[in-house]
C-alpha cells in the first residue's frame, strides 16, 4: 500500500509500513473513525496490511439536540456509518462519549471566539484537544503503537530523523492547515496513511472494500453546525450574551443595524443588509466588513482597500521543525484553509509567550482574528513548519 | 483468543433447552388464536409455557401476560394507573424511570437501598392514590431491596405495588427472589433472556383482581391485556428456560453458592491488591452473580475496551444504542462521585467457570498496574 512514509525513504529492514519493528499482527493501531470515507479506508488499508486495528468513533455532541429533532438518535448517522464500516471491515470498534470534553474544549471556545469578534476554526481546536490529546491518551491506554487518522497530510522525517508534516499529495484535499498545532510528541504517535492518495483513489479503495459509504459526500460544514447556521449554535451556547448594535462606516456614520456581532466575519460582504456605495473601490461598489468591535457592539464596513493587511500577529504558536522560525527566513503563510499560501517573513517571535509576527510580502485581504496561520517552507512548500492563531491583522479599517 | 463472558446481567447465553424448544416450534404455521389444528397446537405451546413461567414465579398461570420483554412489562405496569402518583427509586432501570419521568423518587443510601421512612412519608401524602415501583435486585450492583417491607408498607397505605424482578427471576430465593403469590406484590416484571431464554420475550404478572389496561391493544390476545400475535418461539424459549431452572433448582442453587464464592474471591483479590478499589454494596445483601468494581482514576469506558481487547466481556453503566457508555445514574444516585464514571460491572451466570474469574482478576490487575 501507499503510505505517508514514502518521502524521504525511511523504511529500513525490519520495520513495518508504519515504522515499527514489530510484525503488523503484533502491532495494534487505533484508527479515529469519523464515519466518513477517509477514515474508514484508513482502517481498511491497515486491516489489509495485517495490523491489529481498533476503530474508535467519538460521540462529540448530542446529535438529536443539535438538529433539534425530537426523534433523532443521540448518535447521529455518522456514528452508525462508522459502526457499519467497522463491521464490513471486520474490525473491533468502540464509541466513546466525548460530549462533555468536546463542549468544554471546542464548543465553548467556538462561542467565546465569535463573541470576541473573531472567526474561529473549531476543527483545529478539536484536533489539538479532543483528538490528539484525549483520544491519543486513550489509544495509548489500549496498548496501541500509534493513532491513525484519515487526514490528507504526510508524515515524513527530516534530515535529522525528526517527524515532520508535509502537505497531502492531493492538493485539493490537503489538510495540513488544520494540523499546524500538532506537537512533535503527538506527531511521533500519529500516522496518516492517506497522505499519498488522492480522494478518487480513496473512494476506489472504499468501493473495493465493499464499504457502503464509498460515495458518501465529503462533509462541508463544521460537524456540530450541520446547516452552516453557526449563529444559532452560538446563541444557544451563550443565551443572552448577544446584543444588537449598529453597522457603521469608518467615519462612524450609522448605516444600519445588526442582531449581534457574532453574525459577521472580517471580509464579509453579503448579508450586511445595507446598500453598496457608488464610489467603493472594488469596481463594483461593494462594502465589506472591515472591523468588528464587540465592546461597542459595532460592525464596521468599508471598502476593499480598507482590508489590506501587511502584517499578522500570532499567538499560541507551534513549531514542528527544530530550527524554525529563523527571523527573516522566507516562508509561505496560509491564512485561511481555502487560501493560497503567500510569501511572508517571520519578523518577530518569542518562545516564552508563544507569540510571533509575520510580514506579508503582498498585502492580503479579509484576514480574520481567530483563524490560523499555517506556515510552510518557502524552498519546498510541501513542508509544514508550524504556525499560530491569528490574534491581530491590522488594516486601515481597523482589523 | 478465548472469549470470556461476564456480562450476564446484560443478557445470558441461551440455555440449550431453550434453543431446542425454539427450534422445535419453528417452521409449522400456527397462530395460537386460530381455530384449526395448527392453531390449537400453537395455543398449547403458549399455555404450557405460561404454566412453566407461572410455576417458576409462584404465580397462577392466569396472572401471566406475555410481553416483548421487561421494558414493555414495566411500561404497561406504570402506564396502567394514570390516576395514581408513581413512587419509585432513583436506582431503577431506565425502563422504569423512562416510563414514569414525573415519578416521586424515594431516597436511597450509599448502597442504593431504599429509605423506608422516606417511602412512608410519601405514602402518607398519597394515601390510596399511589403506585409504588421498587426493583427486586439492582442490575448494576446486584443489591437486593427489602421488598417484603416495601410491599407491607405500601399496602398499608392503599398503594398498588409493582416490582421489576428482571435480575432476580430464575435466581431463586437465595438471591432474594420473592414468589409472586407469597409476596403479595400486585405487579411483577420478568424477562426470559436474563435467565437463558430468548431476547424479545418477557411477562408482566398481574394479581387476580387487579385490573390493568393493555399498553398495546389489538386482537384481544393475552385476555385482552396485550394485543399482537404471540411470539411463539420466544414464549417456547421462556417456558423451556423456566422448566430447566425448576427441574434443576437444587443444582442451580448450588451453582449460585459457587458463583458467590468466586465473586467473593474476585473482590478480595482486587481489594487486597488495590486498596483504593471499591466494591459497591459489599456489606449488604446482593445477588450472588454481580460485582460492581470501581478502579479509581480510570474511566469505565476505557476499562471496558481494555477488557474486551483482552477477550473478557464486561460492561459499564447502561449502553446507548450507539454503543456510547453513559454515566451510571444508579451510582450517581448512590452518591458515588467520580467513581460513577470509573466502575465496571462483572456479572456471571449458569455457564460461568472458575477460570473466568481467575482470568478476569489477572487482566484487572494488569489494567490497574499499567501506568499510562
Amino acid at each position: 500500500m501507499t503510505t505517508d512514509l514514502a518521502h524521504p525513504p525511511i523504511i529500513h529492514d525490519g520495520l513495518n509500513s508504519l515504522g515499527f519493528a514489530t510484525a503488523p499482527e503484533q502491532t495494534r493501531v487505533v484508527v479515529a473513525m469519523s464515519g466518513g470515507v477517509d477514515s474508514s479506508v484508513v482502517a481498511g488499508l491497515l486491516k489489509e496490511d495485517g495490523y491489529d486495528v481498533v476503530g474508535i468513533t467519538l460521540q462529540l455532541y448530542d446529535h438529536g439536540e443539535v438538529v433539534r429533532s425530537k426523534g433523532a438518535c443521540c448518535a447521529g448517522a455518522d456514528i452508525l456509518d462508522a459502526r457499519r464500516a467497522a463491521a464490513t471491515l471486520g474490525i473491533t470498534h468502540y464509541v466513546l462519549d466525548y460530549e462533555s470534553r468536546f463542549k468544554a474544549s471546542v464548543m465553548d471556545d467556538f462561542a467565546d471566539s465569535y463573541l470576541k469578534g473573531e472567526t474561529p476554526v473549531p476543527c483545529i481546536t478539536c484536533n489539538q484537544t479532543v483528538k490528539f490529546h484525549d483520544l491519543l491518551a486513550t489509544a495509548r491506554e489500549l496498548g496501541a503503537a500509534c493513532l491513525a487518522t484519515g487526514h490528507y497530510v504526510r508524515r515524513a522525517l527530516d534530515d535529522t530523523g525528526k517527524a515532520m508534516l508535509q502537505r497531502g499529495v492531493d492538493a485539493s484535499k490537503d489538510q495540513s492547515y488544520f494540523l499546524f498545532a500538532t506537537t512533535p510528541d503527538q506527531l511521533d504517535y500519529l500516522r496518516f496513511p492517506l497522505g499519498g492518495l488522492s480522494k478518487d483513489e480513496t473512494r476506489d479503495h472504499a468501493r473495493r472494500m465493499g464499504l457502503s459509504l464509498a460515495d458518501k459526500p465529503d462533509s462541508q460544514d463544521i460537524c456540530f453546525v450541520p446547516n452552516g447556521r453557526y449563529g444559532d449554535i452560538v446563541r444557544r451556547l451563550r443565551p443572552g450574551a448577544i446584543e444588537a448594535g449598529d453597522i457603521v462606516d469608518l467615519d462612524g456614520n450609522v448605516l444600519g443595524q445588526h442582531d449581534g456581532v457574532i453574525d459577521f466575519t472580517i471580509g464579509q460582504r453579503r448579508g450586511l443588509g445595507i446598500g453598496g456605495r457608488k464610489d467603493a473601490d472594488d469596481g463594483e461598489g461593494r462594502l465589506y466588513v472591515v472591523a468588528i468591535r464587540p465592546e461597542a457592539r459595532q460592525v464596521v464596513v468599508g471598502q476593499k482597500s480598507d482590508l489590506a493587511c501587511h502584517q499578522v500577529a500570532l499567538r499560541d504558536t507551534n513549531w514542528l521543525a527544530a530550527d524554525v522560525p529563523p527571523l527573516g527566513r522566507a516562508v509561505l503563510a496560509r491564512l485561511r484553509n481555502t487560501a493560497v499560501a503567500e510569501p511572508a517573513e517571520i519578523t518577530e517571535w518569542d518562545t516564552t509567550t508563544g507569540t510571533a509576527k509575520l510580514r506579508l510580502n503582498v498585502p492580503q485581504y479579509g484576514i480574520a482574528a481567530g483563524q490560523a496561520a499555517a506556515i510552510y517552507d518557502a524552498e519546498d512548500a510541501d513542508w509544514l513548519l508550524g504556525g499560530g492563531w491569528i490574534s491581530g491583522a491590522p488594516t486601515r479599517g481597523g482589523g | 483468543m478465548e472469549h470470556i463472558y461476564l456480562d450476564y446481567n446484560a443478557t445470558a447465553p441461551l440455555r440449550p433447552e431453550a434453543k431446542a424448544a425454539m427450534l422445535a416450534v419453528m417452521g409449522p404455521p400456527g397462530n395460537p388464536s386460530s381455530v384449526h389444528q395448527q392453531g390449537q397446537a400453537a395455543r398449547a405451546i403458549v399455555e404450557t409455557a405460561r404454566e412453566h413461567v407461572a410455576k417458576l414465579t409462584d404465580a397462577d398461570p392466569a396472572s401471566v401476560i406475555f410481553t416483548s420483554g421487561g421494558t414493555e412489562a414495566n411500561w404497561q405496569a406504570l402506564h396502567g394507573y394514570p390516576d395514581r402518583t408513581i413512587i419509585t427509586t432513583p436506582v431503577e432501570h431506565m425502563a422504569v424511570l423512562s416510563a414514569a419521568p414525573d415519578a416521586l423518587l424515594v431516597d436511597v443510601d450509599a448502597d442504593g437501598l431504599i429509605d423506608c421512612d422516606h417511602l412512608e412519608h410519601l405514602l402518607k401524602t398519597y394515601k390510596d392514590m399511589a403506585l409504588v415501583s421498587v426493583m427486586m435486585a439492582n442490575n448494576e450492583t446486584g443489591v437486593i431491596q427489602p421488598l417484603d417491607q416495601v410491599i407491607e408498607l405500601a399496602h398499608a397505605y392503599g398503594a398498588i405495588v409493582h416490582s421489576d424482578a428482571v435480575q432476580s427471576c430464575g435466581k431463586g430465593a437465595r438471591n432474594g427472589f420473592i414468589g409472586f403469590e407469597a409476596s403479595g406484590v400486585d405487579l411483577l416484571t420478568v424477562s426470559a433472556h436474563k435467565m437463558g431464554g430468548a431476547t424479545g420475550i418477557g411477562a408482566l404478572l398481574v394479581r387476580d383482581g387487579v385490573k390493568i389496561p393493555p399498553l398495546i391493544a389489538g386482537g384481544g390476545q393475552e385476555s385482552r391485556r396485550r394485543g399482537g400475535t404471540e411470539n411463539l418461539t420466544g414464549i417456547a424459549s421462556f417456558g423451556a428456560a423456566a422448566t430447566a431452572i425448576i427441574d434443576n433448582m437444587t443444582e442451580i442453587s448450588g451453582h449460585f453458592d459457587q458463583l458467590a464464592t468466586w465473586h467473593k474471591w474476585l473482590e478480595d483479590e482486587i481489594t487486597n491488591a488495590a486498596p483504593d478499589a471499591v466494591i459497591f454494596g459489599q456489606g449488604v445483601k446482593r445477588l450472588a452473580n454481580t460485582s460492581a468494581i470501581a478502579m479509581p482514576g480510570r474511566r469505565a469506558e476505557t476499562q471496558v475496551m481494555q477488557f474486551d481487547l483482552a477477550g473478557i466481556a464486561v460492561s459499564a453503566g447502561a449502553a446507548c444504542s450507539s454503543g456510547k457508555v453513559a454515566n451510571s445514574h444508579v451510582l450517581e444516585a448512590m452518591k458515588a462521585g467520580d467513581l460513577a464514571q470509573q466502575t465496571i460491572r462483572v456479572s456471571s451466570g449458569w455457564n460461568s467457570k472458575q477460570s473466568d474469574f481467575e482470568r478476569f482478576v489477572e487482566i484487572w490487575l494488569q489494567v490497574y498496574q499499567k501506568q499510562v
